[in-house]
């Protein structure tokens, strides 16, 4: 430890000791602050300044940045750059649909929300798909949407189409309808992408719910089936009003896992087929790093909007734990 | 409890009930389980197409071992650990000192700091690319194990201070109070009384942080470069592009890169689920 001794008693400790309670909490919080500062807190800024320059991410011999300031000019052209709107809508779509997760995490929930025997060890294994990696889940559902071989492609060949074996023994399949390649499709392309993220993020919910239905008031229960409440009336008026803590960390959750999407789209589509299923944060990373050399000033430019957009939840969230910490004195 | 205990009702609905648990798990673990049978098919049974019924033969051993013969997995995933547990350590490590601070001491600033942090951890990744990985590559970082565990630790802080942070609150503050009358110095109150009190959360921070620092992706392709310092999940995607069509291999490899977060659940269930709920589900 850094700071062992505050009682040696010199004069210099006679002040230390005075204020001790005044000055611990900063030698304590001091590398934690600082290093989530560097590293966290002065690049925000630091991107959101970097958004009205344009920059290549190069520097000059005598070690000065390239970069030059170009005012609002990056925010003018995504005004006008139908990629970005492509992106921005899709970030909607990943907002709106992903919260399918929050019912469907407490419908399974309730549906796992019992004691019988070996219950504690399916509870676990329905969570199992948030704990892998969504590199790995992108690639299962990549694979199972694929037209030739997948799980799609295989039940498609089983409605659709006929198998003929030619001289050679070989066998191939005349279909009546080709099957759907999900993945290249600019129209559904992206609701494939967000059905294999729901995977995970179901299990995520489920679990909260879990632990909220855990907690809820076995009187009140017991009060509404005295009162006649039963089934969905139970659930709505009774149970659901308890689970709000799950409720809300459930939505925040998601929130956030919506706006970070990100792996999948990397793994499965990399933001194509042309472009139908970038979303920002894919976009910006695109932008930024691209093989056409870098564009870090555009780049921060959808990077502060993503930001802002983030912000929005953020605040919420702060502001809803800031009536609680009121609460609590 | 809700919804009512199935051991109430008719014998029949119990039975069904548990006879239909299993089957329900199994759909939803489908694409686990597809997954997997694929990992242990031989390359023939992928050739001829044999993609979902039962395997000809039993080739486990032989493509786990021709992933590792293959590719360079060995090293993704020694570069996974060296990545994984540097930054678990460090951030929370830090966040203990932390969130000692914000919880224990009544100063003005310790809301504020705490929202700080709060908020730190659930901007977008995207605000942060730029900065960072032009810090990485003016200091040698770039490209390098030490710089994706530098990024990790300091941005996991703030998850993690804000677990300790609400967890120290929790605790009895009496405890520390005493000590203090007793003349206890308080970097001694911190190590003697709170920290064997914070164990059961430094024990779901690590799981926690050990599964989202191992699943990482995004960082990985921002700090990284060439093969040398990538992680399993970047690896997995440039096995993907070497084992085209190879999808037993690719399976395989799926599967270990899946396994290290799911034994650390396993191992330590209880203490991840505490994790997850951000402490704030009670």
């Amino acid at each position: 430890m850094a700071f062992t001794e505050t009682r040696a008693g010199t004069q210099k400790t006679s002040w230390l000791a005075k204020n001790k309670l005044n000055i611990a909490p900063w030698l304590f919080l001091a590398p934690a602050l600082l290093y989530f500062a560097i590293y966290v807190v002065v690049p925000i800024f630091e991107s959101i300044w970097l958004s009205f320059y344009e920059w290549n991410g190069l520097y000059r011999a005598d070690g000065t940045s390239t970069a030059s300031w170009v005012g609002f000019e990056n925010y003018v052209k995504l005004w006008d750059d139908p990629k970005f709107w492509i992106s921005l809508k899709n970030n909607v779509l990943w907002l709106v649909l992903y919260m399918l997760a929050v019912p469907a995490g407490l419908f399974i929930a309730l549906f796992l929300n019992q004691k019988t025997p070996g219950m504690r060890l399916y509870k676990s294994l329905f969570f199992f798909p948030f704990v892998i990696s969504q590199v790995v889940v992108g690639l299962i559902f990549g694979w199972f949407y694929n037209p030739d071989f997948g799980v799609v492609g295989t039940i498609w060949k089983a409605l659709y189409c006929e198998e003929t074996v030619n001289i050679l023994g070989n066998a191939t399949f005349k279909c009546s309808r080709a099957a759907p390649d999900i993945l290249s499709s600019p129209e559904f392309a992206t609701y494939g992408i967000i059905a294999a993220g729901l995977w995970p993020q179901i299990a995520y919910c489920m679990i909260l719910y879990l632990t909220g239905l855990n907690n809820v008031a076995a009187d009140q229960i017991e009060a509404g089936r005295l009162d006649g409440a039963k089934g969905w009336k139970m659930l709505w008026y009774v149970v659901l009003p308890q689970l709000r803590p799950a409720t809300f960390i459930a939505v925040v959750v998601t929130v956030i896992g919506a706006l970070r999407s990100f792996d999948m789209i990397a793994i499965m589509t990399q933001g194509g087929p042309f472009g139908s299923t970038n979303v920002l944060a894919y976009y910006m990373f695109e932008t930024a790093i691209s093989e056409y050399g870098e564009r870090y000033g555009y780049g921060s430019a959808i990077a502060t909007v993503l930001f802002l957009i983030m912000l929005v939840y953020i605040s919420y969230f702060l502001w809803r734990m800031y009536q609680d910490e009121k609460g609590a004195h | 409890m809700f919804p009512k205990p199935i051991e109430n009702s008719s014998a029949t609905v119990r039975t069904g009930y548990q006879a239909f648990v299993p089957v329900a798990l199994f759909i939803w673990l489908l694409p686990m389980v597809a997954i997997f049978m694929t990992s242990v098919r031989s390359a023939e049974d992928i050739n001829s197409g044999n993609v979902f019924g039962w395997p000809s033969e039993f080739a486990l051993v032989e493509n786990y071992i021709a992933v590792f013969e293959r590719s360079q997995a060995a090293m993704y995933l020694m570069n996974s650990f060296m990545i994984t547990i540097p930054s678990v350590v460090i951030s929370v490590a830090l966040a203990c000192l932390a969130g000692y601070a914000l919880a224990i001491y009544r100063f003005k600033w310790a809301l504020p700091l705490f929202f700080l942090f709060v908020a730190g951890n659930f901007v977008p990744y995207q605000i942060l690319m730029v900065p960072v990985r032009d810090m990485s590559v003016q200091v040698g970082l770039y490209d390098t194990i030490q710089g994706q565990v530098f990024f990790h630790a300091a941005f996991q802080t703030g998850f993690c201070t804000l677990f300790m942070r609400n967890f120290i609150k929790a605790l009895p503050f009496d405890l520390i109070e005493s000590a203090r009358i007793e003349g206890v110095s308080e970097p001694k109150i911190f190590w003697y009384v709170v920290i064997p009190l914070m164990r059961p959360a430094i024990a779901a921070l690590a799981v926690l942080i050990f599964t989202f620092v191992w699943n990482d992706f995004f960082w990985a392709n921002v700090l990284t470069q060439g093969e040398s310092a990538k992680p399993i999940t970047a690896g997995v995607r440039a096995l993907n592009g070497q084992f085209v069509n190879n999808w037993h291999l690719v399976s395989a490899a799926s599967l270990l890169a899946a396994l290290p977060p799911v034994v650390m659940f396993f191992l330590m269930q209880r203490h991840f689920i505490a994790g997850l709920t951000l402490g704030a589900v009670k």
